[in-house]
This record gives structure tokens, sequence and C-alpha cells, in this order.
């Protein structure tokens, strides 16, 4: 592929059967997700969620860091993890809507990673059987790093839902704003029936309801995005594109 | 025997101080005074340094930038529970950082400007942070010393990253070397600033010293940084900004400038270039997190009644 794509109209849809493709797909979720996580390092409502949320970051960049170099030797034209992260614009980015919402307030937060976590908990333990060695070896870490991510975000969510009516009611409005996100999660996967029972039953001991809003935005995965994905790329890109080609 | 006594000889023993030992009030207090600004230092020392994690430069430097600002807060963490065990608590002492009764390290009310400043952040300040907290971890009173063991080593980690990150701008472009520069120009004095007053105008040093919780003088710790650090910034290639910098062979130690101590006062006293907006910083996370620690709070009683139901 070719970096820094001038066509407005983005990259061709991408192929989901195609190595590189699914690879650089949740990539992006997790580069996009971590780089989230990053901004509200020093924000959260204790150290120890300070701590959490460093941790989760990192986390979700290491995933990111290990699946762009692997899908870069995929791709055999020597693009290094920094280079797909950094020089690929906004409408050539793959990831899921959920992940590039904001940070919102902190039942915003944990609403997107649980849901987000979720998924993930499906998705590893799928990927951890894959007949790709080096795809399964990765998904087996990733899938340990997530059940913790799990804990911490249901664990956080029904002490939202189940806390005051204050965090009851940001908590349900949370849900009720990103459960849009949610179908795109199950395109081109088997995850939904086992997603919707783990978090089904989340949701209620945390005393939340499971939204009925019919309304779903998809496209993420098309680079069809929200608008904050720009202004997020805008600066996670910036040193890259500032002073291109140097060693940091 | 007395109670002041017997405290003075486990003291000049070189035995450690315990929470449940008797302790003159005064050691107390000097000792929640230092350690919950320390700890308070670690976290509002988060600021400077998350201001760049959205923006680092690669992704590894990302890592280490993201894993570097979760230790400050780990240690923020282990030096308030080390305040708590001299009878105070977390958020007794956060709620005077926030009213601007408690002082941090003036070193965080200085901006982070370009990226080398994350690497003089690493090289300078945890640099000095080290020199002071070496001689901690000999502090009469145990758990502090012992919190200081574990600390000294992940700075000295933080130091070596960010001495590394500015040898990489060092030997890349000039534009790069520039940056390093530009920190170097930024945070040299205030690095100096951070081993506080002459020790003629410390009030605290006397008594501190003879309690063994301070062990070398403000003069003398400022004097073994400089020496340490000015051969590291001759291998980086950049000039220390300090016309009256040079080796003086009789003393065997480098003179150096007069530090602006009305700069220095001036932010002590709240008038830096970031006090407002560090502090502002640190409330609005507060404030803004209040509705959620209130609901762990409810949710924890909840779950005590239904399990006792």
């Amino acid at each position: 592929m070719t970096l820094v794509s001038r066509a407005p109209q983005g990259t061709p849809p991408p192929d989901p059967g195609d190595k590189f493709t699914m690879l650089l797909a949740h990539a992006d979720d997790n580069m996009v997700l971590s780089q989230r996580l990053g901004e509200l390092i020093s924000n959260a409502p204790e150290l120890e969620i300070d701590i959490a949320v460093g941790n989760i970051s990192l986390d979700h960049l290491g995933v990111a860091r290990a699946l762009y170099t692997y899908a870069g030797e995929v791709e055999g034209e020597g693009h290094s993890e920094d280079q797909l992260a950094m020089f690929r614009n906004e409408r050539d980015f793959t990831n899921l809507l959920l992940v590039e919402q904001p940070n919102g307030d902190f039942a915003h937060t944990i609403v997107r990673q649980f849901l987000f976590d979720a998924y993930q908990a499906e998705l590893w333990s799928d990927l951890a059987h894959s007949d790709d060695e080096q795809l399964a070896g990765m998904a087996a870490r990733a899938a340990k790093e997530n059940a913790y991510h799990l804990r911490f975000s249901a664990g956080w969510l029904v002490r939202l839902g189940d806390g005051t009516y204050e965090s009851h009611h940001r908590a349900q409005l949370a849900l009720d704003e990103l459960w849009q996100y949610t179908a795109e999660l199950f395109e081109g996967n088997e995850y939904r029936e086992a997603w919707e029972s783990a978090v089904g039953s989340t949701l209620s001991e945390a005393t939340l309801d499971v939204p009925d809003d019919p309304y779903q935005r998809t496209g993420g995965r098309s680079g069809f995005h929200t608008e904050h994905l720009g202004l997020l790329l805008a600066e996670m890109q910036w040193m890259q594109r500032s002073y291109p080609g140097l060693e940091w | 025997m007395a109670n002041e006594e017997r405290f003075q000889q486990i003291v000049d023993a070189e035995e450690k101080i315990e929470p449940t030992d008797w302790m003159p009030e005064g050691y107390r207090k000097t000792l929640i005074r230092q350690i919950a600004q320390h700890a308070h230092s670690e976290v509002i020392g988060m600021q400077p340094e998350g201001n760049w994690i959205t923006r680092a430069p690669s992704l590894h430097r990302k890592a280490i930038l993201i894993a570097k600002v979760q230790d400050e807060a780990g240690h923020g963490l282990y030096l308030y529970s080390a305040a708590e065990t001299l009878g105070v608590n977390r958020d007794e002492l956060q709620e005077l950082l926030h009213q601007g009764k408690h002082k941090y390290s003036s070193i965080f009310n200085y901006p982070t400007l370009n990226w080398a400043d994350i690497g003089a952040i690493g090289w300078l300040v945890d640099g000095a942070a080290i020199t002071n907290q070496v001689m901690l971890t000999r502090c009469s009173y145990g758990p502090y010393s012992r919190a200081m063991v574990r600390i000294c080593k992940e700075e000295s980690f933080h130091q070596r990253q960010g001495y590394e990150l500015l040898i990489r701008l060092c030997q890349g472009t000039p534009e790069q070397k520039a940056m390093a520069q530009d920190a170097l120009n930024r945070w040299w004095w205030p690095s100096l600033m951070m081993f506080g007053p002459h020790d003629s105008d410390s009030t605290h040093t006397e008594q501190s010293m003879a309690w063994k919780i301070k062990r070398v003088s403000n003069d003398d710790l400022r004097q073994q940084f400089v020496d340490m650090t000015v051969p590291q910034a001759n291998y980086l290639g950049i000039s220390i900004p300090d016309p009256d910098l040079r080796w003086n062979a009789d003393r065997g130690h480098y003179d150096f400038g007069d530090i602006d101590w009305d700069e220095f006062w001036r932010v002590v006293k709240g008038n830096g270039p970031m006090n407002r907006e560090r502090v502002a910083h640190k409330v609005k996370a507060w404030e803004d997190g209040a509705w959620v620690r209130e609901a762990a709070t409810a949710y924890a009683s909840k779950k005590r009644a239904r399990t006792a139901a």
C-alpha cells in the first residue's frame, strides 16, 4: 500500500479475507484506543485509576505495535510499525468507530472500554486458535491482558451502574450513546451471541438497561469514520509528519 | 530513659524509627511536610510529561513515556502511604495541595515545549531528584527510607532513558540537536534550583541533619549534581547556559554562576509560568471525579449490606 494516500476517497474497500487488512484493522483498534486512554493520564478520579488507565493504554499500545510490525512483514514492503501508524490518513485507518469516540466523562470511558473489552475477549480467544502461529501467540498474550482490562471495566461499570443515582444515570446515558457503535463489532465474525450474553449479564448486575435504539452507525472498517478520528490522528502523527524520516 | 533521649539514641545509632516508636512532634511534622511534598511532586510531575504522551514521535517512545508517567503515579502512591504511617491521610494531604497550602517541586511549574523536554526532564530533573534522594534511602524514618530505595531504582532507570533520548537527538539532524539545546537552556537553571536555597538561607537544614532526615546539605548536593552533569552535556555536544561554568582544579569541582534567587522565590511563592495551571488541572481532575468516588463508596456499602443480610 502507498502510505499517505492522496486520493480523497481513501483506500479501496479492504478485502476482509486479506491477512494484511485484517492485522491492520486490529492494530488500528488498539492504537486508537491507546491514544484515547493516553489523553486521560493525570485526569483520572483517583491515583489508582490513573495507574490502571496508563497500564491499559500501554497494553493496547503493545498489541498495536506487535500487530503493525507483523502486518509490515506480511505486506513485505518494509513498512515499520511507525510508518503504518503515522503515515496513513484518516480514510485509511480501519479501526472501529467505538474506539475513536472521545473519553467524555468517566462513565463514557468505562462503557467504551467495557464494550470493546468484551468484544476483544471473543476476538483473542478465537485468534488464539489461528493456524498462523505468530498471530495465535500474540492473541494468547493479548487475551491475558484483556481479561484484566475486562475485570477493570466491568467492575467499574457495576460500581457506577449500581452506585448512586447520578452515577447510574451517567452510566446509562453513556451506554445509550455508545450503543450505536456496537453492530460494527460483529461485521465478518460470529462473536455477537457470546458478546451479548457476557455484556447482558454485566449490565444486569450493574442494574443498567440494554438499549433498544435500533440506530446503528458503521463504516470504520472501510474508513468511513466519525469526525473525531481526524483530530486524534493529527495529534498522534504530528511529529512524524513534521519531521519525516528522522530517528527518535 | 526520657523519650527524647531514647529517640536520639536510635537515630545516632543509625537504626530506623518506625511508625509505632515515640518521636518528637517536630520530627513527625517535618516528615509529613517533606514526604507529602515529595508525593505531590510525583503526582504534579505527571502533567508536564503527560503533555507529550499523545504526541510522542514514535510508538517506542510513546510506550516508554506512558510507563514512566505511570511510575510517577506509583511513586505518589507509595509516598502517600509512607506519610499515612505518620497519622495523616491521603485525601487530607491532597486537599492541602489543592488549597495551595502544600508545595510540590517548583521544577514542574515550567512548561514542556518541545519533545527534547521529555529527555531533559529524565536527564536533569530525575538526575537532580536522584542526587537528592539517594541520601533519603538512609533517612532515619523507616517507611520513608524503604520507599526511597525502590523509587531511586526506578528514577535512575528514567534518568538513563531521558539521557538516551537526548543522545538520539544530538546524533540526529541539526534540527533535532537544536531541540536538545533549547531544552537544556530552559531546564538547566530550574534543575539547579531543585536543591533549594543556599545552606546559609535554608531554614530546615540544621534540624533535619540532626534528625538524619537530611544527610547532605543543599549546596553540597548541588555541587555533586553539577560535577556529574557537565561531562554528560559535553558528551552530548550541547552547551550549558552558564558563562561562569568552568573546572576549578584547586577545588576539584566545577565553579558555576549564581542562581537567579528572585526567580526561585517567585516560583516557590506561586508565580512561576505554570503554577496556576498545574494546581487547576489537579483540582479539576479531582472535582470531576467526585461522583465516581461517591459511586464506589455507595456501591461498597450496598454490597456490605447485602452480604450482611
